[in-house]
């Protein structure tokens, strides 16, 4: 099929976006959680649930997943942060949050600065949308919000 | 419309003619605002440049001339709505102001605790809240009359909740959400039939329909300018004089009083004791320009084009695979909102402007027509008299192109 599309669509919408989109890792609620979380967007409506499982004592990500409804950009996020979080410890988990937040505002030069974000590169093209930046993020506030309250499943807006 | 014509049509907004992402615009957000004519912007230009003053309160020749332009302004909404007079014209900010003034002054000091009001489940959030918060403060009952599946209104369920406990139904003429055309004048005679009085809020309306307010014999209608060529920050309340005359001011200060001292003030007459404050003297300068706009090319020609525009494009997007229109009702204006398939409106929307096509998403403040078709949002084209027939079959194709994309 042919497409044609111009450097920002290819950039936002790389094929590593478009694939975890179609067929999004971790999707799945997970009955063994230690903390969870909901986040929503009221602007589109997007949301979803992080599930966490974090091992007794040594504070490792031992397990990840989410389930929820929105776009590409959000469900292509949620479902690469599951992927780059499974294994890590909090405090990794914490850092690759502020890294990914700052690649997100353009503040973060993946190419000129050490970092940790491995495949989650491909969202370097998002500054340039703007009004799409906060659907790359939900997934990340929640993930932290449901580490910094452990418990429970209050909304984040 | 013939092809030359609409070119000179088009040849009056100069932002339709630029570039986006490297392709013409086609604004297809006419819903949202409508883009402007340059006989608007020359006509707010020449206030600023040639005839700044206050309004009613210099006797300077600025001032005067000031004051006639703006009286001016409203004397066309009234001819343009046929309105009984000046004093039923009040200028606000806009449809959501124009609400908000009659839910506060009529609402909170006309209806007493217990009265119930009617909404639709289509209403804009303008035509929810400031009733919700009425109801809130005086002990008031909101209903809702439900649509079905097509996006009409529910006359039978209508029948039912119009008891003689209904004092007021507030009721969107034309969904932004859905298109849909909703029958009034058969709401307003069954309305004042039980007695209530009724609200339009005729934002979608007013660029699309002739609107006659004795006609029709709604008792409020409320309209922004910018949806209809003319600038932000000025909309019309019309309301029945006799209605008007019994509301207490809805804002204090300048302009809406008569005699001011500290142990009593008296109000100013109509429609002053509504337009606290120095008005939106630029913009309603600009409205009125507006409203010569639209009737120098006519309704007749606006809603002929528009009918055409509206069944090319439930014909063309109708044969995408998977996309689903929403809202159906057999009599809808040129607002096609729809789904498709698992597609976000977010990506469609990026990808849409990424060729030019202008469009919204989301909930369209309408979030209960939303819930009602279970979808967290839709993508919408709204189209105006300047559009083409040629921008609904780009838009067709490229939606087409963001299925295999996305798909
Ligand atoms: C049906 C309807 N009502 C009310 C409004 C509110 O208009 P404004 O934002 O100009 O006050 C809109 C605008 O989106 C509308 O479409």
């Amino acid at each position: 099929m042919k497409v044609e599309s111009n450097k920002e669509m290819a950039e936002l919408y790389q094929a590593v976006i478009l694939d975890h989109y179609k067929n999004p890792r971790n999707f799945r609620k997970m009955d063994e959680q230690t903390c969870s979380h909901q986040g929503f967007n009221p602007l589109c409506g997007d949301r979803l649930e992080v599930y966490l499982k974090i091992g007794q004592g040594n504070s490792t990500i031992e397990d990840i997943s989410f389930e929820g409804e929105g776009c590409a950009i959000f469900k292509a996020s949620a479902s690469l942060m599951t992927e780059a979080l499974k294994g890590k410890n909090i405090a990794a988990a914490e850092q690759l949050f502020e890294e990914f937040r700052r690649l997100l505002l353009k503040q973060l030069d993946p190419d000129r600065e050490p970092h940790h974000l491995g495949k989650l590169k491909v969202f370097s093209g998002i500054w340039q949308f703007p009004v799409r930046t906060k659907c790359a993020s939900l997934a990340w506030h929640t993930m932290k919000a449901a580490l910094e309250g452990k418990t429970g499943q209050t909304k984040t807006e | 419309m013939k092809e030359a014509e609409l070119n000179r049509i088009r040849a009056d907004f100069p932002n339709l003619g630029c570039q986006v992402h490297g392709h013409p615009l086609a604004y297809l957000d006419n819903a949202a605002t409508t883009m402007k004519p340059r006989q608007v912007i020359e006509a707010i230009t020449n206030h600023y440049r040639a005839e700044t003053a206050n309004v009613h309160r210099g006797l300077h020749h600025l001032s005067v001339l000031a004051t006639k332009k703006y009286e001016g302004a409203r004397e066309k909404v009234v001819r343009f709505i046929n309105a009984g007079s000046e004093q039923e014209i009040i200028f606000t900010r806009g449809t959501t102001e124009a609400i908000n003034l009659a839910a506060s002054s009529y609402g909170g000091h006309l209806l007493k605790p217990g009265d119930e009001i009617l909404v639709s489940q289509m209403e804009h959030h303008s035509n929810i809240v400031p009733w919700q918060l009425v109801c809130q403060s005086r002990g008031l009952r909101l209903k809702v009359i439900p649509m079905d599946e097509s996006g009409q209104l529910r006359l039978d369920r209508f029948r039912e909740l119009l008891t003689e406990r209904v004092r007021l139904v507030a009721l969107v003429y034309t969904s932004n959400a859905l298109g849909t055309i909703n029958p009034v004048e058969q709401i307003i005679e069954e309305a004042h039939g039980m007695g209530a009085v009724v609200l339009l809020d005729a934002a979608q309306t007013i660029a699309h329909l002739e609107v006659d307010v004795q006609e029709l014999d709604c008792d409020f209608l409320a309209f922004s300018g910018h949806k209809m060529f003319g600038p932000t920050g000025i909309g019309v309340l019309y309301g029945k004089e006799n209605l008007l005359e019994q509301m207490p001011p809805y804002q204090g200060g300048g302009e809406m009083i008569s005699q001011v001292t500290f142990a009593k003030t008296t109000y100013n007459a109509l429609p002053y004791k509504f337009e606290a404050g120095t008005p939106p003297i630029a913009q309603a300068i600009g409205l009125g320009a507006a409203i010569d706009y639209i009737e120098s090319i006519g309704f007749a020609q606006i809603s002929e084009h528009e009918e055409l525009l509206r069944v090319h494009a439930s014909a063309q997007l109708a044969r995408i695979p998977g996309l689903r229109i929403i809202g159906t009702a057999a009599r809808k204006a040129a607002i096609c909102a729809f789904s498709l398939e698992e597609i976000h409106p977010h990506d469609l929307g990026t990808f849409l402007d990424q060729r030019g096509i202008a469009v919204r998403t989301g909930h369209h403040c309408a979030q209960p027509v939303l819930d009602f078709f279970g979808l967290p949002a839709t993508t919408r084209a709204s189209f105006s008299v300047y559009n083409s027939l040629q921008e609904v079959d780009l838009l067709a194709a490229a939606i087409e192109e963001a299925r295999s994309f996305f798909l």
